[in-house]
């Protein structure tokens, strides 16, 4: 069944849009990413434009992120205090990370400047957590699963601590600010809610236990991708009312199903295959930069001087 | 609905005996939910004042589809430190969102290229670069490739010999309106040849408009964005709270 987009401008199926939503809403439920970094792909690849497809892809994932953390919030696995600091510190990064956007709009450059982003952080992320979690697998096997060591660094010994009960973390949120604040800059700018950042993160550097790790994430994606909807609508008019609504039929199914699955599995093996995850869309991207395009040029609509 | 518009003849040279008068199976096309592109038919006649004189050659029609003119930025990639980095720009500063040529014969062989420039007939005449910058290394292949990736997306069509002419006085053609069209009106000419000399034109316009929820949405992101935003998050917002309810439900 084809349906015209209204904002986007093209015809599409609309159940190939439901399959997208549905499909990367699992992903979203299962590893508390928003799914952004595989559905912007997605969407370019099907003929949405670019503009389109980044800002539209916010508002789905503010819907597919809900529905995912009410089942958390269910299981008690969201550490709302934890995810109110990182969202001070996610929404000036965010307002940083849009005009920094727009400037390299205008130096023609920006989407270069996206996908080698991509291919960096998806990289080092992929790298670390396969190599991380494949070492865990190894040592939780044979002895009895120990207590993950807290290690408490110098980081975590800065003034102004916190004590974070769902983490069970007494830590000075001044490295939880500049975590949500760079995880904001780079969510603006590569156009997605940064949970795949932010999961790393939040397990790597501040040390937070791996159960609410993921619902944490959630909540403050939620409100870092739906400032960020508001600034496209508001900014750009290219948020696409009908396509947000088909994706995110199919997203909010999706991330239950995911939610679910996500408890059945071991962390260490959930970690593992994000891993992969992450590793094949930064190879994809890798290849294309590499390879040459079958065509060298491409057309935008006109920049205003 | 198809409602038959008679063509508006525009000035016709002095010496011309013969003019076309032609139709259009819509002259209104409304984009809605289910749109999935539009066939338009295109039929006409000559009107003749006079016996045609034995020494011209045979009768020769050119219809051309064309939608509004837009500026489009088009980039060059360049292989640099191994990757591959857009370069070199040109801002084409005329091409027509959607061109579709259909003729009763191939363009170069019964159209002068002088009548081609004149009435800015065929891809070459249509898609325009004003100035070109002078640092760029053949700016040609930037209008070559606006042609190319539209060709590629059924934007631009050429069809060669797709008009038939009956008794050179009847003709019709059919041309297809792809999915992705963008609003506005869509000029469309008919021009009548003989010795690769255009004779007369005639000229109409299908509005290509949105209808309905489609309009409501079009105009709502546009005129009134902050709540169009808040909408959407509010959308957003219910539909995940209802998905997980569901699931909370039929898991009992």
């Amino acid at each position: 069944m084809q349906i015209y987009l209204p904002i986007a401008e093209v015809s599409v199926n609309a159940f190939l849009l439901l399959g997208l939503g549905g499909m990367v809403g699992v992903l979203s439920g299962m590893f508390g990413v928003g799914g952004g970094f595989l559905m912007t792909p997605l969407l370019f690849f099907i003929g949405i434009p670019p503009a389109v497809a980044v800002a539209t892809e916010a508002n789905q994932i503010v819907a597919s992120s809900f529905s995912g953390v009410l089942a958390h919030l269910r299981r008690r696995t969201v550490d709302i205090k934890m995810g109110v600091v990182l969202l001070i510190g996610g929404l000036a990064g965010s307002a940083a990370g849009v005009r920094i956007f727009r400037w390299l709009t205008t130096q023609g450059q920006v989407e270069l400047l996206v996908t080698l982003c991509y291919v960096v952080f998806l990289g080092i992320v992929g790298l670390l957590m396969f190599v991380e979690s494949l070492r865990a697998l190894r040592r939780v096997e044979p002895a009895s699963p120990a207590a993950p060591q807290r290690h408490q660094s110098w980081i975590h010994r800065l003034p102004f601590r916190m004590r974070f009960r769902a983490s069970q973390l007494y830590i000075s949120v001044i490295p939880v600010l500049l975590i949500g604040a760079a995880v904001g800059v780079l969510a603006a700018i590569m156009g997605v809610g940064g949970g795949f950042i932010m999961v790393p993160a939040m397990i790597y550097i501040l040390g937070m236990p791996t159960k609410v790790v993921v619902g944490t994430s959630l909540f403050q994606i939620i409100f870092v991708t739906g400032f960020t909807t508001l600034m496209h609508a508001t900014q750009n008019y290219t948020v696409d009312a009908v396509l947000a609504l088909l994706l995110l039929l199919g997203g909010v199914v999706g991330a239950q199903i995911g939610a679910r699955l996500g408890v059945r599995l071991k962390a260490e093996q959930l970690r593992i295959l994000l891993a992969l995850l992450v590793l094949g869309v930064c190879g994809k991207l890798l290849l294309d930069l590499v390879l040459r395009p079958a065509e060298l040029y491409t057309l935008g609509a006109a920049v205003a001087h | 609905m198809r409602t038959l518009l008679l063509l508006l003849a525009l000035a016709a040279p002095a010496a011309a005996t013969e003019e076309v008068i032609g139709a259009l199976s819509q002259n209104r096309v409304s984009i809605t939910a289910n749109f999935d592109g539009s066939e338009i038919f295109v039929f006409g006649a000559v009107k003749r004042y006079a016996p045609v004189p034995s020494d011209v050659g045979p009768l020769h029609i050119v219809i051309t589809i064309q939608g509004p003119t837009q500026r489009v930025t088009v980039r060059r990639k360049e292989r640099i430190f191994g990757i591959w980095v857009n370069r070199d720009t040109v801002e084409v500063d005329e091409a027509p969102s959607f061109y579709a040529i259909a003729t009763s014969g191939p363009l170069d062989e019964i159209m002068f290229e002088t009548e081609r420039l004149r009435h800015g007939i065929g891809f070459d005449k249509a898609v325009r670069v004003v100035g070109a910058p002078e640092d760029v290394l053949n700016p040609r292949s930037f209008t070559e490739a606006v042609v190319r990736i539209r060709r590629a997306n059924g934007l631009y069509a050429q069809l060669d010999g797709a008009v038939d002419i009956r008794e050179e006085t009847l003709f019709s053609t059919s041309v297809a309106l792809p999915a992705n069209l963008v609003e506005g009106d869509y000029r469309t000419r008919m021009l009548l040849l003989r010795d690769r000399a255009v004779l007369h034109v005639a000229e109409t316009e299908i509005t290509v408009r949105k209808e309905g929820l489609e309009r409501l949405i079009y105009v709502t992101a546009h005129e009134r964005p902050l709540l169009y935003g808040l909408l959407s998050l509010a959308v957003a917002l219910f539909a995940g709270w209802v998905a997980s309810e569901v699931f909370r439900l039929l898991r009992r």
